[in-house]
């Protein structure tokens, strides 16, 4: 997703000047990475140009914070058609823990010490996930979850995989 | 500073079969450990040997300076009615009683009386959030609702050790969560430790440090980070 898209779904709710654009922005799509003024106008002059958005009003001086924008029936049809598309799944195929799991059976070192490294790795971050949940919001949480499935399937994948180190190792030669 | 509950060495096998083949347990005063492993690996065996619900074939169990087999069955039991609270799988409450009478039995089966056991039950069950579930009976709480009793239950003697055996096994994640939640906070406000054995990580991860079974054998891991 990309600001100008966020942008767009925020504009869609209501029209708004550049400056709660930024404010809603870093709450709800921003994560640990608020925008930069700078990000917010040359998003704003882009989805200008594009006929996206347009300026509903301007308040005072015209300095860059008075005008408020409000959306186009081109950006409603950018919106529809940004959440009407399902995201590619990933696929995962090019795994960099499959590459260690290799790498360890191909040097004869243990591919069984490699995958509990990584178990303990993915706990420990799993913990501090857990940890941000409890403190934070619902939005926090449901953040936190999505994280915190995808690190619990790489570890099922760990230990699916240790049941299948002798087998790989056959099959690799060693 | 030395453990609270030291398992070290533990074996045992139930007629052919070998469930545990020289695991450790050790457990700080009010520290949650998480004890994962896969289905059949011996993690449950490990937490029946360390609370003293199962006596191992070898090696031993130290609680709190004294070890566990030198203790009669009578002195066994009174010191795991008092220092240590369980909470299972199924809550096994008991059906017929309501849910201040099943979170008041473990004090009433340590002799305290009826009224003083339900007062303290009451004060529990009220700093739990648990209050309008009191006159309850488990058939007509949610599974969720019936473990958080569980919770309160193993709780009220005031242990120092609670022993979890895949205590949201039977729920459904949100409810998992709560009861987690509430699990692990009410312990930490106690002061009182948690083993948690679970095959889920993510319920691990409500733990400060873990360790894995694996085969019936116990790596007590990288202390928490």
């Amino acid at each position: 997703m990309t600001i100008a898209t966020a942008f767009l779904a925020l504009l869609e709710g209501r029209p708004q000047h550049g400056y709660d654009l930024k404010r809603a922005y870093d709450e709800h799509f921003g994560g640990d990475r608020p925008l930069h003024y700078g990000q917010v106008y040359t998003t704003l002059a882009k989805l200008l140009r594009n006929g996206l958005v347009s300026v509903d009003g301007v308040e005072g001086d015209a300095g860059p914070d008075r005008k408020r924008y409000t959306i186009t029936e081109a950006g409603v049809t950018d919106v529809r058609r940004w959440l009407d598309e399902p995201e590619k799944p990933d696929q995962y195929l090019q795994s960099a823990l499959y590459a260690k799991v290799v790498g360890a059976l191909l040097t004869g070192r243990s591919a069984a010490a490699v995958l509990d490294v990584q178990r303990e790795e993915h706990l420990v971050a799993m913990r501090e996930l857990t940890r941000r949940k409890q403190s934070g919001d619902l939005a926090d949480r449901i953040i936190c979850d999505h994280a915190l499935f995808h690190l619990d399937a790489d570890l099922r994948w760990l230990e699916h995989t240790a049941t299948l180190l002798d087998e790989l190792a056959e099959r690799i030669g060693r | 500073m030395n453990p609270l509950l030291d398992a070290e060495g533990l074996h045992k096998a139930y007629g052919p079969t070998t469930a545990l083949a020289g695991a450790d347990l050790r457990v700080h005063a009010g520290e949650i450990v998480s004890v994962m492993g896969p289905s059949g690996s011996g993690k449950s065996t490990l937490l029946h040997c360390a609370a003293g619900l199962t006596r191992p074939d070898a090696g031993h169990v130290g609680y709190d300076g004294q070890e566990l087999s030198s203790l009669n069955d009578v002195k066994r039991s009174a010191l795991r009615r008092r220092e240590f609270g369980f909470v299972f799988q199924f809550g096994q409450l008991v059906p017929e009683l309501t849910a201040l009478q099943n979170v008041a039995l473990p004090l009433r089966l340590d002799g305290v009386s009826r009224r003083t056991a339900e007062r303290r039950a009451t004060g529990l069950m009220d700093r739990l959030g648990l209050a309008d579930k009191a006159r309850s009976r488990p058939g007509e709480l949610s599974g969720g609702q019936q473990q958080r009793v569980a919770v309160a239950r193993a709780l009220v003697t005031g242990p120092r050790v609670i022993f979890a055996d895949e205590p949201t096994g039977a729920l459904d994640s949100v409810s998992g969560e709560q009861v987690m939640e509430m699990l692990t906070r009410s312990a930490r406000e106690a002061g009182a430790a948690v083993v948690l054995v679970t095959h889920d990580a993510r319920v691990a991860a409500y733990a400060d440090r873990g360790i894995v079974v694996r085969d019936g054998r116990s790596t007590e891991r990288m202390a928490a980070r």
